[in-house]
């Protein structure tokens, strides 16, 4: 098989902070000493590390840092890796929307990438008009799209109103119709990102189907970029984990997938060894563990099981009369619940000084798949305050598998909502 | 392996550091047709939900004219020449338009699409040149308007010929439209990074229409600030165009001349400009 893509030390720095003041002293700085001089630039430190969680000398930051890989032809390749991670800074160089700061990628063939459908959609615009403009934005030739002009109104599902500007589109037809244009370009490469976001469940399956039948069928290259596990193990045959700008894993998808999901775990324990956790005048936070059914530390939990997370502290002072809290919130930052441990003994008899630990069980199938962050409270009822309220204080991530049956029953498309609860009907 | 891999012909290799003069003229050419479907839909959206629709073409350069009669024929008494006013303000009014639209819409390119240049790769010169030809498009169209009044003067006994030098005319065309593409590309290039640049784009143009022979003759300007005026590479081409149609106006082959290399050098920076910003602007923006 011949590589189709090829991707050599590539690095990708970006500024962060403030620009604006000193700018131009900077850049005549730069100037002088990488063009005139010769030398290497002086704003750009080498060896530091995208971390997000570390705070770095320098205001450049490492997007990407010397990642090498190759992709065959005809293979379907999932990039996984957290938030920031570098995966879109990777998807946004391949698709050439930016520029690499060193390295280089070799592509055969033409790249087309779904980064975000419908952009360049006109509101008022005809769904025709749109067709041929987004194509040709895509990179099709006007009688390419003319060729294709049926194929692509009939996958889109939305001909009855074809000749309708799309601004009186509802979001779904929207979505549909930039789906089916992209679907159809004439490309030897796709990259998506994340389209699988969107539209409903129907339309959702055929997508996948496409993505599929574009990579095994048509033997086109496909990177896919997502969140959804259980996507990337469905479409992919191999996957590339970042981490922190680099790449952690390259090799089949299966690997790849456990691979992550277990480098992750680190948000699911806080511990605080010299005394400096979060801390009221009568009490300091020691450690935070989020535990699955068997009491152990774990990032990922699947649908149908309970979360436990257990908080130890140290009273630091006697007498006092409180109670636990949690906040519970998704990736989209959206506040899932809020639970006061309303019948602590906390509440009744004032605190003695010692160890202390107690566990909040979150059950299973209530919440929906994807990444959750929670906050610790202490509060004090008479009168009502709060005494500490810790944000982000630990994280975890629910999976559901497309075959699991608890909930999905025989259907393996996208859920939508926030929660998900098993649920009777009669 | 590794040779066989160096041996193959790759189509695209993307790299940091490229030379300032990598244009993708090939490229360019292949996105072709999303440059007229970008005329279309500047077209479309235009006039799609108006009353009045393409009449509005008309109607900004008439009120202009009626304005600029008024204030600076009327009030002011500036000489035009021994011109029809309307016909002298109108003739100066349609063709600084061009140049000043293709300048000014030019210039907040980067801006204006952010949102798609971050989304999908396609040579970013197209959109300054579509905004060219659709410009071009309505420059035509008020150009009629031009010609119909020219017409109604005529008839009505004015004294104006036309001369030879209206065969120059699609040349003064090409350059008008290429100066104010050249000086908005690096406008817009610069103000990815110095956004001071756009708050002085707006009143700049206007105060630069001050500095150019369209609310006055050259003839009339003063002895000691003509040679600024005529610094100003508008001034050699509206004064052209005032020639060719009108029969008034200093029309000389280095005047021209001057306007022509100055707009080929403008051109010849922005290209180069817009092209090394346009493939890392969408860290910065």
């Amino acid at each position: 098989m011949k590589p189709v893509i090829q991707v050599e030390h590539l690095s990708k720095a970006y500024q962060i902070g403030q620009f604006g003041t000193g700018t131009i002293s900077r850049d005549l700085e730069r100037f002088w000493m990488t063009k005139v001089l010769g030398k290497a630039d002086p704003f750009l430190k080498i060896g530091e590390t995208n971390d997000r969680t570390r705070k770095g000398n320098s205001d450049i930051v490492w997007s990407l840092k010397d990642i090498n890989f190759e992709i065959n032809q005809g293979e379907a390749v999932g990039i996984i890796g957290k938030n920031g991670a570098g995966k879109s800074t990777l998807l946004k160089l391949l698709s050439r929307v930016t520029g690499p700061t060193t390295g280089e990628i070799k592509v055969k063939g033409r790249i087309a990438s779904l980064l975000e459908v419908g952009t360049g959609f006109h509101p008022e615009l005809t769904g025709r008009e749109n067709i041929y403009l987004n194509g040709a934005i895509l990179g099709m030739r006007k009688k390419e799209i003319t060729r294709k002009l049926d194929e692509i109104i009939d996958f889109s599902g939305v001909e009855r109103y074809i000749d309708t500007p799309v601004k009186r589109y509802s979001s779904g037809m929207y979505v549909r119709l930039a789906f089916a244009v992209a679907a159809h370009l004439e490309s030897e490469i796709l990259i998506v990102d994340e389209v699988l976001a969107v539209g409903d469940a129907e339309f959702q399956k055929k997508c996948l189907g496409k993505m599929g039948d574009i990579s095994k069928g048509q033997g086109r290259t496909v990177l896919f970029v997502s969140h959804n596990m259980a996507a990337v193990q469905s479409l992919c045959s191999k996957g590339i984990v970042l981490e922190n700008g680099s790449i952690s894993y390259n090799g089949a998808v299966e690997g790849a997938v456990a691979y992550y999901l277990k480098a992750s775990n680190d948000n699911a324990h806080r511990v605080w060894p010299h005394q400096d956790g979060p801390q009221t005048d009568f009490l300091r936070l020691l450690e935070v563990k989020v535990l699955d059914v068997h009491n152990e530390i774990a990032l990922n939990h699947l649908i149908s099981n309970e979360v436990r997370i257990e908080f130890t502290y140290e009273i630091t002072k006697e007498g006092a009369l409180f109670t636990h809290g949690l906040n519970l919130f998704n990736n989209h930052n959206i506040h899932i619940f809020s639970s006061h441990d309303k019948d602590s003994e906390t509440l009744l008899k004032p605190s003695v000084k010692g160890i202390y630990t107690r566990t909040i069980r979150i059950p299973g199938n209530l919440l929906a798949d994807g990444g959750y962050t929670c906050s610790f409270a202490i509060m004090r009822y008479e009168p009502f305050q709060v005494e500490l309220h810790e944000m982000e204080i630990v994280g975890f991530t629910i999976i559901d598998e497309l075959d699991s049956t608890d909930i999905r029953g025989k259907y393996t498309g996208r859920i939508p909502g926030v929660v998900r609860p098993l649920l009777e009907w009669q | 392996m590794k040779n066989q891999h160096q041996s193959q012909d790759w189509d695209l290799i993307i790299k940091g550091h490229t030379s300032l003069f990598d244009i993708k003229f090939k490229d360019l050419w292949h996105y072709r047709d999303l440059l007229f479907l970008f005329v279309k839909r500047d077209f479309v959206s235009f006039y799609k939900q108006t009353i009045l629709g393409p009449l509005w073409f008309f109607i900004q350069p008439i009120f202009t004219t009626i304005v600029f009669s008024l204030v600076f024929g009327k009030l002011a008494g500036i000489s035009t020449d021994g011109l029809p006013q309307f016909l002298f303000y109108l003739s100066g009014i349609t063709a600084w338009n061009y140049f000043a639209d293709c300048l000014t819409k030019t210039s907040t390119v980067f801006k204006d699409n952010a949102n798609i240049f971050g989304k999908v790769y396609f040579p970013r010169l197209i959109i300054p040149l579509s905004i060219v030809v659709s410009n071009l498009v309505r420059f035509g169209v008020q150009l009629l308007l031009f010609f119909g009044v020219m017409v109604y003067f005529s008839l009505n006994g004015a004294a104006f010929e036309m001369t030879y030098a209206v065969f120059f005319f699609p040349v003064l065309i090409l350059m008008m439209a290429l100066l104010g593409l050249g000086a908005g590309l690096i406008i817009t290039a610069i103000t990815t990074k110095y956004k001071d640049l756009s708050f002085l784009i707006t009143f700049g143009v206007q105060l630069l229409m001050y500095g150019t022979t369209v609310i006055y003759p050259l003839s009339a300007a003063p002895e000691s600030f003509k040679k600024y005026i005529e610094l100003n590479p508008m001034t050699g081409i509206i004064e052209a165009f005032r020639y060719a149609f009108l029969g008034k106006g200093e029309f000389t082959v280095w005047s021209i001349g001057y306007s022509a290399v100055f707009t080929l050098v403008v051109l010849f920076l922005g290209i180069i400009i817009f092209n090394k910003t346009e493939k890392n602007f969408v860290d910065t923006i």
